[in-house]
């Protein structure tokens, strides 16, 4: 019988030869990611289910990223919690402030991800690392707590989803605007429940900085997982990094007769870059339309794990470059981890941010889910690389949010309005 | 069980709106519930009941994947949430809480706030008792039914480790 990419993965997890979606299984579970707002709690259950250690030390990897540097008390609390239980545990994969990320740029940088492989996340952007062509998918505190305690957890297989991106990507386009693009078409609920799988030639060019910023999105279509079939370009990545290098793993392919619950085709050469319109990342419009309203800004802002990578910062230093940013719009600028902070230092994007009039901030999630570093008064306007634009997202209920690529957040931080970023480039 | 309905009737409620990520620095139940819908309905926690059901939309609770959207609920008391449809991730918590959440088609358009609502998994129907209606509602699927049996997920699993050492043991 033929399976996709997804379906194998999860057969081979769960000690069968095929499986079919809407099938509960059993899988085991080769990699874990914690963080400390939402791990702080699945450690209490386990204590109260009578179990004292995790099933597997080196398969578990954590990092702070959420409220860290500690945002007050409660946070410090959090993040203290996390780190006397990795040292309890004897976790080695610990990435305390100063080596820490946000944990889904942090996982795949560091070599964590391999393809063929099961990874679960509590938080539900783990969707990311199916850009290695891994099944990951975001699960909930209670979740966490038994795959820690067992290395198992079910799974209802999901039907796939598969999109076919072709053509040349036009200058100013990038991968964030294909998933706002994708998102628009389908509705965030359009892909509830599946795997959405990425293939054709636009696809196959993409870096894996770009490939990751797809599959972090899946999870606005409300897909269970996003997934990308590991190539060249994956081998390449894997084999510069710290814990994938000279490793071996088992990749999957999806079979040319899998079955599919629904093909969209995106045809890439005449997009135009897209902004989501406040509050549903399924509001895209084309940039050209709302670069006409002259909505006005108070915030951009250049972070989380969605468009953070050295890739995005090279692309808003390109276009901040020798200019400065609008007096009525504060900007942010929060590589996604320590080592993409310490290269876009390196590279001298720093000195370009900070001439350009951008603030700098070590990585933290904090704005993009309102939590701090950079929230939104009652009233305020941001543009932001970010993922979701909900009610209140990035602090107050009536605030707005509309999300874009770097390169747009980036021109619109120069004019204080939203802009077409393709003037720029 | 019977309770009133709270109705919220937009699509894509999403977690940020049933427990906003300011009060995620804590995580007990009933800390949580004091902000639970607030920034959808700041009121919504004065008026609810115990024993009070949620009646929403399509994909109730999309977004992160907070589980803390379900303890905000069950911290305030509500019984279940009564959804034309689920997201995922909220999904699958509420069955690891042994959480009530009924995906009931047609439901969230008929009835009005205040409206007097009875479930009965047994029969696996919903009925309107202030506009005398009944509903059957898409049938629990059988691993969540058990799992809402044994109290949920913690539960199974602590059952299945004693089972895995009792059998150990007996080998």
């Amino acid at each position: 019988m033929p399976q996709t990419i997804t379906e194998k993965i999860l057969a081979s997890h769960s000690g069968r030869d095929v499986v079919e979606p809407g099938e509960l299984v059993n899988g085991r579970i080769d990699l874990v990611m914690c963080h400390e707002v939402t791990t702080p709690p699945a450690i209490t259950m386990m204590k109260s289910i009578g179990v004292e250690k995790v099933f597997d030390p080196s398969k578990i990897v954590v990092t702070p990223d959420h409220f860290v540097p500690n945002k007050d008390i409660q946070s410090a609390l959090l993040a203290k919690i996390l780190r006397q239980w990795v040292e309890q545990q004897g976790i080695e994969h610990y990435y305390e402030i100063g080596r820490h990320g946000i944990c889904h740029a942090l996982l795949p940088e560091m070599g964590h991800i391999l393809p063929g492989t099961t990874v679960i996340g509590a938080d539900s952007h783990s969707c990311t690392y199916g850009a290695f062509g891994c099944f990951s998918t975001g699960i909930g505190s209670t979740d966490l707590a038994a795959a820690l305690a067992t290395g198992e957890l079910w799974f209802k297989i999901p039907a796939s989803m598969k999109i076919v991106v072709e053509g040349t990507i036009p200058p100013g386009v990038f991968s964030k605007d294909i998933i706002l693009e994708v998102i628009r078409q389908i509705g965030v609920d359009g892909a509830r429940y599946m795997a959405m799988e990425w293939v054709g030639s636009t696809i196959d060019a993409l870096s894996m900085e770009s490939r990751m910023t797809l599959t972090n999105m899946a999870v606005e279509a409300g897909a269970k997982s996003g997934v990308i079939a590991p190539d060249a370009v994956t081998f390449e990545y894997l084999q510069q990094k710290p814990h994938s290098k000279n490793k071996s793993f088992a990749p999957v392919y999806s079979d040319a007769d899998a079955v599919y619950a629904r093909t969209v085709e995106i045809q890439v050469d005449r997009m135009e870059p897209m902004v989501a319109l406040p509050h549903l990342p399924s509001n895209g419009v084309g940039v050209s339309r709302v670069a006409q309203d002259s909505i006005t800004l108070d915030q951009a802002y250049i972070g989380s794990c969605t468009n953070a990578r050295i890739e995005d910062l090279r692309i808003a230093a390109q276009v901040l470059k020798g200019r400065h940013v609008a007096r009525n719009c504060r900007t942010m600028v929060v590589p996604a981890t320590t080592s993409i902070y310490n290269q876009a230092l390196r590279e001298g994007l720093f000195e370009i941010f900070t001439d350009a009039g951008c603030a700098i901030s070590t990585p933290t999630c904090g704005a993009c889910l309102g939590g701090y570093m950079g929230v939104l008064a009652e009233g305020e306007r941001c543009i932001s690389t970010t993922n979701r634009n909900f009610v209140g997202r990035m602090g107050h209920p009536k605030s707005e949010v509309f999300l874009a690529s770097p390169a747009t957040v980036a021109a619109s931080a120069i004019e204080g309005k939203i802009a077409d970023p393709r003037k720029y480039l | 069980m019977t309770g009133r309905a709270h109705v919220y009737a937009r699509p894509h409620i999403n977690t940020d709106e049933i427990i906003p990520a300011r009060y995620l620095n804590v995580h007990e139940e009933a800390e949580l519930a004091k902000h639970a819908m607030e920034d959808i309905d700041a009121d919504f926690v004065k008026r609810v009941k115990p024993g009070d059901f949620l009646v929403v939309a399509e994909d109730f609770g999309c977004g992160s994947s907070r589980e803390h959207a379900v303890w905000a609920l069950r911290g305030a008391q509500v019984a279940g949430v009564i959804a034309t449809s689920f997201a995922r991730i909220f999904y699958r918590n509420a069955i690891n809480n042994g959480f009530l959440a009924i995906e009931c088609e047609g439901f969230c358009g008929e009835t009005s706030p205040g409206d007097e609502i009875e479930v009965n998994i047994g029969t696996g129907t919903i009925t309107n008792l202030s506009k005398r209606k009944v509903y059957l509602f898409t049938p629990i699927p059988d691993f969540a039914r058990e799992m809402m049996q044994v109290g949920g997920l913690l539960e199974y699993v602590r059952r299945k480790i004693e089972r895995d050492k009792n059998k150990s043991h007996s080998a």
